[in-house]
């Protein structure tokens, strides 16, 4: 390892520093030598704590925290495509055809890598060119999250314009890495969203080839989009039987197949199991705020609690916990609203903000069925409230101490 | 608000288009434009862009109501009451975009329907008040007009630019049919065939927000004197 140290400071630094030939590509040097070997970067001024663990080293603990939903996700593209076809039933034991289907999944899931990334990146190395800083590492993270938050279907092209669009008007006009108010990759979601609507909801979650024709019986839509057939009907009517049916235990969607993630969806977010143990690396590796987490848990719950206890149709009568292993409330809970520059940055602030994004989540999931993706809306809004939340708790704790130095005077 | 009246220095006899006037008119084009700099008049801008002919018959009934009220406020200016003023100018305004209303109604009846209530909203565009109160109070008809013209051509540019951008992205083609000219389609069947789709953000107000964000930002890279410091 020191050899190699040595030959890069001695053989090929030199190229990029000032007065060299490729001084040009300084940037690009810079970033790919910090990637690989920590810098010996030291606090110069003040008296700052520094961590061992920098900033590239934080993004790729994210990235192995996401690598259980990658490949989980690859899987179920192959899997859902495969029963689709009616090449293999639900009966089937999960790990049949299991090459096919993961080969099936990485023909889909590369390409969109290949274009998160190449866009994202190249975006961000204009900007470092342009702005004469180093490379952000900002969109580590972004670049793998937005392939794992769109269907399997949709088109390249889209997800590189949105995502030079969220990284663009969601983070450079801010300042870059670090500035930006909302979440990179959500924005790159819901520029999807409303842009092309017809791309990213309805039964748009399967990859398949032209003129494929579809297994009886298998729509392809997602459980959210079963669930708001039953809006505008009584709880238990006959007219949405069939609906409850595939809730049930033996049915589709039933807990076992939503907690493990066998089901239709954007790529990433099915398995609410791939995103605990991606929690767990999170929380274990102290990245990600657990009170965020929690709360938003919480939130949900409570939200999902109130709709249960008093339904107005099925979608509401779900249970708590059956309502939560729907649709990207677990990858939203664990990747999305934890993001350390767009969550509240007070501890207090924390609880209050991952509360209300949980409870807004399946508010707006219920209520709105248009927005199916009500997880998205959510946390992008409290990303919009969270200065505001943090102002208020400053505030709040600057009275409290004034009041105790009133008393002590 | 007289306070902030801008009053030239009245010079006898001065050229209607000498330097000073010139400047009226060239200023809000870029450095003090009323839309990206002192950032008036953005509702309608936000409404009225999803088609480049209906931001081209908001533009001209602004520039023509602007135009007018600018005038008539600064010939009366030396008898209006200050304590009454706004009012005043409320009804030169009004009594024009009725004017503008009626005249849209009968030649362009489709786009005066699209239009629908925001040519009577002009009367509460704050670029219009705003002139009223800031300029055409305190100086002669001949640069009123000058300003009137200068701050009415600058909000048209950036409603047509955010319109070409709305229109070509949102909708695909360019319907000037409202003007009795022909709709032009921009891109080819073969591109949908290939899977291109129109951009339904395009057409939701928050992306006109973003094109005059954008603006704003070029603007200010160019000219770093407009940042302000916080």
């Amino acid at each position: 390892m020191k050899a190699l140290r040595k030959l890069i400071d001695n053989n090929i630094r030199p190229h990029f520093e000032e007065g060299g030939k490729l001084k040009r590509f300084w940037v690009v040097f810079d970033s790919l030598d910090t990637f690989a070997f920590v810098p010996g970067h030291t606090t110069h001024s003040g008296a700052h704590i520094r961590d061992g663990i920098d900033m590239k080293r934080t993004m790729m603990m994210v990235i192995i925290a996401l690598i259980p939903c990658l490949l989980f996700g690859t899987w179920n593209i192959g899997h859902q495509y495969l029963l689709g076809m009616g090449a293999v039933s639900s009966g089937d034991p999960l790990m049949s055809m299991f090459w096919e289907k993961f080969g099936w999944g990485a023909t889909r899931i590369l390409p969109l890598l290949v274009v998160s990334y190449g866009v994202g990146l190249g975006i961000e190395f204009l900007f470092a060119g342009l702005r004469k800083h180093s490379i952000n590492e900002g969109f580590l993270v972004s670049g793998m999250l937005i392939p794992l938050i769109v269907p399997a279907d949709i088109s390249l092209w889209m997800v590189g314009l949105a995502t030079a669009f969220a990284v663009v008007i969601g983070k450079e006009v801010f300042g870059g890495t670090g500035m930006n108010i909302v979440n990179v990759a959500l924005t790159a979601r819901a520029f999807l969203f409303f842009a092309y609507p017809t791309k990213i909801s309805g039964n748009v979650w399967l990859m398949a080839n032209e003129g494929d024709t579809f297994a009886d019986g298998y729509t392809g839509a997602t459980a959210m989009g079963e669930l708001a057939n039953t809006i505008g009907q009584p709880v238990g009517g006959n007219g949405t039987a069939s609906i409850r049916a595939m809730f049930s235990d033996s049915g589709a969607y039933s807990l076992w197949n939503q907690f493990v993630g066998l089901e239709p969806g954007s790529i990433g977010e099915t398995s609410a199991l791939a995103c605990l143990i991606g929690a767990a690396i999170l929380l274990f590796v102290g990245i990600a705020s657990w009170r965020v987490m929690a709360s938003f848990f919480v939130g949900g719950f409570v939200m999902a609690f109130i709709f249960n206890s008093f339904p107005a149709n099925d979608f509401m009568a779900i249970p708590p916990i059956h309502q939560l292993m729907m649709g990207g409330f677990f990858f939203g809970m664990v990747f999305m609203a934890t993001d350390p520059v767009t969550a509240a940055q007070t501890n207090t602030g924390k609880f209050i903000y991952g509360f209300f994004a949980g409870f807004f989540s399946i508010m707006i999931r219920v209520f709105n069925p248009a927005y199916p993706e009500g997880v998205m809306m959510a946390i992008l809004f409290m990303n919009v409230m969270a200065p505001m939340i943090d102002h208020y708790v400053i505030q709040a704790n600057i009275k409290k101490r004034l009041k105790r130095a009133a008393v002590a005077a | 608000m007289s306070t902030e009246t801008q009053a030239l220095q009245e010079v006898k006899k001065e050229s209607l288009f000498s330097k000073k006037n010139k400047k009226l008119v060239t200023d809000p084009l870029s450095d003090n434009n009323p839309i990206t700099i002192q950032v008036l008049g953005i509702c309608s801008a936000l409404a009225i862009t999803v088609q480049i002919q209906q931001a081209l018959m908001m533009s001209l009934s602004v520039i023509f109501v602007l135009i007018g009220a600018n005038v008539i406020v600064s010939m009366m200016r030396k008898i209006i009451p200050d304590r009454i003023r706004i009012i005043v100018q409320l009804i030169v305004v009004a009594s024009l975009v009725i004017i503008v209303n009626e005249f849209l109604k009968a030649y362009a009846p489709d786009i005066s329907e699209r239009l629908s209530v925001f040519v009577g909203l002009i009367i509460t565009n704050c670029i219009i008040m705003g002139r009223l109160e800031a300029f055409a109070l305190g100086n002669k008809p001949g640069p009123a007009m000058m300003d009137a013209i200068g701050n009415g051509m600058g909000y048209a540019w950036i409603l047509l630019v955010v319109a070409v951008v709305r229109e070509i992205f949102g909708s695909g083609y360019i319907n000037l049919e409202g003007l009795g000219l022909t709709k032009i389609q921009i891109f080819p069947q073969a591109f949908y065939e290939m899977g291109y789709m129109n951009n339904n953000l395009m057409i939701l107000p928050p992306m006109a927000l973003v094109v005059v964000g954008i603006i704003i930002w070029i603007q200010r890279s160019r000219n770093k004197a407009l940042i302000e410091d916080h």
